[in-house]
């Protein structure tokens, strides 16, 4: 491996864990934030006919999820074309 | 037409399916038989992923769990999705780039140790036999209570027809089969639902239903539901009796566990690039959401209507109480099942169902309504199958509740058993014992490995040995403390090495087998009792799979910083599974 591909190797996989942290960071304050840890302080706030920290524990989490792979799937489709690591 | 001969219809006729399917795609290879040839569709391995995720105990238990445990039930319904996202981001793609067809091959070869692939052989094995016995049992209950023959005939009918599609079509057979089972699963889970939302509320949406005004004008529902149940004693719906930190790591543990379960991961061998194990994670968890966001839906409903069922009336009025000879139909045919029982102990002719182990409740209500104790028995895995029922459907609707229990059940047991033949027959024999094996003696050693495993299923469903119950625990609590941690490492550390992970592994696994072994007694009498205050730090051995998962990690960097770095090939090994380019060269060796 040449030093140049070397760098760009490094510099895709540091893009990669920033955006994987990002996605875990968003993952842990939907599910352990809202819906266990501050689930008493939401449960204050109406919502739709739920109390908000209930509605994160039961449904919430669960829709952010989804939304999430799909945002991960696509930075990683673009990140791999920026950086030309790509599979034909 | 009477209900069973609607049920034996409608179950005939997707059993017909998918024998047809298993047929039309026959595997011949060894790569089809194990990764169905990598080439499946992300959207169809999604479908199919979702089916074989969604066991017998998402379909038929976990409403039910929710309806009594209310917020507690959340653990599951977090747990068991949120675990995608850590498989969408950390594993499912580098696993594919890898491109071999095991969890064990993968950690044997990261490793560079057949001891290491050893060790991961015996977890995959053991949580896969724990989880496919529950599926064979559901599968029973399912046949005895809507076919009515005995469980014993159900049991060889299931496993007759899991045995055509598993050990013919191999994982080609098998994810093909899974769509359809996920198509009849889904539709026979969100019919009943709609169907209940609307009497209830008017809204036909069940996620938003539960949310909504009652029609009958008495307020909303789930407030409403607060009121009822805690009018009889029960705990607050939407409070939960669990504590925060337990509800934390078992959520975490199930979350983990999902992530971990070797039936899980290789589903995401089985697409044809990277970029399709990314979104085919995201579109596995469209289709099991659609089962999990109407869960908590049905859960509450069919709560408040087994209390609305019971207590007609005001509380404390003798009149409130429903009369045992004017008792629905419905609580008849389950009767003879035992999972309902009633037994009226104050003699009053009437039906109380409330908590009596609420000591303030049972205490007033015995002395100002002479209440004397709840007399109603309500088995929760049979609140998603007796719904319908409850709510007064058509039969077809029943018959089609009940031929979607068997496709969640088969679903889940066939890809159990493809992971366990392989196991046997790829990472045993082929990897460790005969090396030189053929291609064709290995994958009929694989069809061997996938029947004999059926069988031992089968038996272990019709004789459960008593800790089927308490070794759920086990399959995700191993999962998350000896293969996630390991196969993370494998990608996101250079430097972890052989004597790390393995002794991770074994920490891992030791530590949260202790523990569960400790409090449940699995095979011994159990050494203290199963309760917060002698829990380590209030978790209980449902969580434990977190802490033993922090151990697996801290043990493997500790050891692997005190010996030697992995050997350069292992380390550019590393850098090549990070990188998507190169995947379509898949190799079995």
């Amino acid at each position: 491996m040449s030093d140049q591909s070397n760098e760009m190797g490094e510099a895709y996989w540091k893009a990669n864990l920033k955006l994987m942290t990002m996605c875990l960071i968003v993952w842990f304050v939907v599910s352990y934030g809202f819906g266990i840890l501050l689930v008493d302080v939401l449960n204050a706030i109406e919502f739709g006919g739920f109390k908000l920290g209930f509605w994160f524990a039961q449904q919430g989490s669960i829709y952010t999820f989804v939304i999430l792979i799909f945002f991960y799937a696509r930075q990683m489709n673009k990140l791999d074309r920026k950086f030309n690591v790509h599979e034909e | 037409m009477d209900l069973q001969t609607m049920t034996y219809i409608i179950v005939g006729l997707s059993f017909a399916l998918y024998i047809g399917i298993a047929i039309w795609s026959r595997a011949s290879s060894t790569g089809e038989f194990y990764v169905a040839g990598k080439g499946v569709h992300p959207i169809a391995n999604g479908m199919a992923t979702a089916a074989d995720w969604m066991s017998a105990a998402s379909f038929i238990s976990m409403a039910g769990l929710i309806a009594f445990l209310g917020y507690g039930g959340s653990v599951y319904l977090m747990g068991w999705t949120g675990g995608y996202v850590l498989l969408a981001t950390l594993l499912a793609p580098y696993l594919r780039k890898y491109g071999k067809f095991t969890v064990p091959e993968f950690i044997g070869g990261r490793y560079y140790s057949k001891s290491a692939s050893l060790v991961a052989i015996i977890c995959l094995i053991f949580i896969s036999f724990t989880y496919v016995a529950g599926q064979m049992r559901g599968v029973g209950i399912v046949f005895s209570r809507f076919l009515e023959v005995d469980i014993l005939t159900g049991l060889i009918v299931g496993m007759g027809v899991v045995f055509i599609y598993a050990v013919l079509g191999g994982m080609k057979g098998i994810t093909y089969t899974q769509v359809a089972q996920y198509c009849v699963l889904i539709f026979a889970y969100t019919v009943p639902a709609v169907f209940i939302a609307m009497q209830l509320t008017g809204n036909p949406l069940p996620q938003i239903a539960f949310g909504s005004q009652l029609s009958d004008g008495s307020g909303l529902m789930l407030e409403r539901l607060n009121q009822v149940v805690m009018d009889l004693g029960f705990t607050e719906y939407t409070k939960g009796t669990k504590s925060t930190i337990d509800v934390f790591f078992i959520t975490l543990a199930l979350m983990v566990g999902t992530a971990g379960l070797p039936h899980v991961i290789v589903r995401f061998f089985t697409v044809p690039k990277v970029r399709d194990a990314r979104s085919s994670a995201g579109w596995a968890l469209v289709f099991i959401a659609l089962l999990y966001t109407t869960a908590p839906a049905v859960g509450a409903m069919a709560r408040y209507n087994l209390v609305q069922t019971v207590q007609i009336g005001q509380v404390g009025d003798p009149a409130g109480n429903l009369e045992v000879e004017s008792r629905p139909d419905w609580m008849k045919r389950w009767e003879p099942t035992k999972l309902l029982q009633f037994e009226d102990k104050n003699n009053d002719g009437r039906i109380q169902f409330y908590n009596d182990k609420n000591p303030t409740f049972a205490k007033m209500a015995e002395e100002e309504y002479g209440w004397k104790g709840n007399e109603l028995k309500v088995d929760r895995d049979i609140m998603v199958l007796a719904n319908p029922e409850i709510a007064g459907l058509p039969d077809w609707v029943i018959a089609l509740v009940a031929a979607g229990g068997i496709a969640a059940a088969l679903s889940t047991a066939a890809g159990l058993l493809l992971v366990i033949s392989a196991a046997i027959s790829h990472d045993l024999l082929k990897g460790i014992l005969t090396p030189n094996i053929s291609e064709r003696s290995e994958l009929m050693a694989g069809r061997i490995a996938a029947a004999g495993a059926i069988c031992i299923a089968g038996y272990l469903g019709y004789n459960p040995p008593g800790f089927v119950a308490q070794v759920v625990a086990f399959a995700f609590g191993l999962a998350a403390s000896s293969l996630f941690p390991a196969i993370l490492m494998g990608i996101f550390s250079k430097r972890v090495n052989r004597e790390g992970a393995i002794a991770g592994m074994l920490v891992g696994l030791v530590f949260t087998m202790g523990y569960i072994i400790y409090f449940k007694g699995v095979f011994i009498e159990p050494m203290a009792a199963n309760k917060p205050e002698n829990w380590f730090m209030g978790i209980s051995p449902e969580g434990i799979g977190s802490i033993g998962m922090m151990l697996n990690f801290a043990t493997a960097f500790l050891i692997s910083s005190i010996t030697k770095a992995p050997p350069v090939e292992v380390q550019e090994l590393v850098d090549d599974i990070r990188v998507p380019r190169g995947s379509g060269a898949a190799q079995s060796h």
